[in-house]
């Protein structure tokens, strides 16, 4: 247990290294937050209600978002498919831990640095500029849980995709495709809950959304209730599960395959 | 110029033959330029399905918008987006060597972007743009017809000055180099959309500072026959290339100032 905390830790440490791109990231947010927020205040214009949600709930969900991106956004799939491809990994390989353990410690870390550093502060200025709605009592309780399955979910998937650079030896061509369709998928585009009939239900069960919808969703107030918030923190967990067994299984296919390259 | 240009495509045509070596890698890449840039026009089909317009504008009116602002942002791109990686050589020292080479540093550090299968990504809102002008109902006439590939090309010019405006940035923010995202990329959303759902500091921030509104907004309010609801002047339709002129003589400045300023790292 000392050994994952302190992998936590250093990664934390090293997330927090650069204030200056923390700074440069929160801008960045704050000016894509807004774009959204004001898109879809146009949309919502005359006190429409669309897929559950009103013009507040629209533009909260714009800043929220915009604040878990580094935190469960995976923006991409991070450091590890470089390592495969440079031949790197061989060196966490030789480490005598869990490689999956290793990098889902690290992971957290990470998120934990920037849920807090790149979270708070794209709300503020959304919240200065716009009229927010804050989470219900409910929300408010089970917010916290919700965003640490949400970040298990953001590391299982990407720690998946990222062993497919085993087979392909290369991550620019996965890491393209998998960062349009996350955009996509995780509600970073359009909310979810505006996406038309059948693809809309199909969305909102997928992985990506229990990455950034949900956790919105549960400060938004739309899973209040004791069972539709057990719903929807169980098929976070559950998502969870699957994904992080799913990387055990196919770590143990994967290091049998290990080609290091420059060797 | 010529030897600069030479030099840009034999560096890119480098790019491409490293990149080809990667099979699987290069034919995602390529079906996802092609294909999955779409998905930010999908939204907006999404929401046009439950509302007649946004903001005032048709699904149709709102795709010339997106056509104008993604064929310059995804052009610029392509042409100069690798540009930005340029903080990491200024932080590693590793610029030194681009100095060191006989060529324009410029186009060193541009030329990686040229990858031809990254060509899809200009095409696709090309497709879009097309189809959109022929369905918004555009009244035709001989100054819309020279208009359009005027706006592309000052439209272009524009965001790959925002680039390297950016890239000069980063020489002397180096760890905030994410930042020059919110006016690229962001530029290119921003301008995506009708310039008159935003805060009017927002819209004269990408009016008369970073000059995105030219990119596609004042022109398409041209091709599209509207008028200005925010009442600007009717010359305003026609200035991209005023503001492309300005836009990439500042950019240009920025740059020459930015690679004088550069020392080496001694760490």
């Amino acid at each position: 247990m000392g050994l994952w905390l302190a992998v936590a830790r250093h990664s934390f440490r090293r997330a927090s290294a650069y204030p200056a791109a923390v700074v440069a990231g929160l801008l960045t947010n704050t000016v894509f937050g807004c774009v959204r927020a004001w898109v879809l205040l146009a949309a919502f214009a005359g006190g429409a209600r669309m897929g559950g949600y009103d013009a507040t709930d629209a533009v909260t969900f714009s800043f929220l978002t915009q604040g878990l991106i580094m935190a469960t956004g995976g923006w991409n799939l991070g450091e590890l498919p470089e390592r495969i491809r440079t031949g790197d990994i061989a060196v966490d390989l030789h480490r005598p831990v869990d490689l999956q353990a290793w990098w889902l410690a690290a992971d957290l870390g990470r998120s934990a640095f920037h849920l807090v550093a790149r979270g708070v502060v794209p709300l503020l200025a959304g919240a200065a500029l716009f009229d927010l709605r804050w989470p219900t009592r409910a929300g408010a309780i089970a917010l916290p849980l919700s965003l640490a399955l949400a970040v298990l979910v953001s590391f299982g998937l990407r720690y998946l995709l990222s062993l497919a650079c085993f087979w392909l030896l290369d991550e620019r061509g996965l890491n393209a495709v998998y960062g349009l369709l996350n955009l996509f998928l995780n509600g970073l585009l359009l909310p979810l809950v505006l996406f038309p009939g059948w693809l809309r239900a199909v969305a909102l069960h997928l992985p990506w959304a229990m990455t950034m919808q949900v956790p919105a969703d549960v400060w938004l107030g739309k899973h209040d209730g004791a069972v539709p918030m057990a719903r929807t923190l169980g098929l976070q967990a559950l998502w969870a599960a699957i994904l992080l067994l799913g990387g055990r299984a196919v770590t143990r296919l994967a290091v049998r395959k290990v080609v290091v390259h420059g060797g | 110029m010529a030897e600069a240009l030479r030099l840009y495509l034999v560096l890119a045509r480098a790019e491409y033959r490293s990149a080809a070596q990667h099979r699987a890698s290069f034919a995602l890449l390529a079906l996802t330029s092609t294909l999955l840039v779409a998905l930010d026009f999908v939204v907006i089909a999404f929401l046009l399905q439950r509302i007649p317009r946004l903001g005032g504008f048709s699904l149709a009116e709102l795709g010339v918008l997106y056509g104008l602002a993604s064929t310059a942002e995804r052009l610029a791109d392509l042409m100069v987006g690798d540009i930005e990686k340029v903080g990491v050589q200024v932080k590693a020292g590793t610029f030194d060597l681009v100095l060191l080479r006989p060529g324009p540093a410029l186009v060193q550090v541009a030329a990686p972007s040229c990858r031809p299968q990254m060509l899809g990504r200009p095409l696709q809102a090309l497709v879009i743009l097309g189809i959109s002008l022929s369905q918004a109902g555009v009244p035709w006439s001989w100054d819309r017809v020279a208009l359009l590939p005027a706006t592309v090309a000052c439209g272009t010019l524009i965001m790959v000055a925002v680039w390297v405006a950016g890239a000069a940035f980063t020489f002397v923010a180096v760890d905030a180099r994410e930042s020059m995202n919110a006016f690229t990329y962001g530029g290119g959303v921003l301008a995506q959309y009708p310039l008159s759902i935003y805060a009017s500091w927002f819209r004269h921030l990408f009016t008369f500072v970073l000059p995105v509104a030219f990119v596609s907004w004042f022109p398409a309010l041209h091709l599209l026959g509207r008028p200005d609801p925010l009442g600007l002047p009717e010359w305003f339709r026609f200035a991209a290339p005023v503001a492309a002129d300005a836009s990439t003589t500042v950019a240009a400045v920025a740059w020459r100032a930015a690679v004088r300023r550069y020392r080496s790292t001694g760490s």
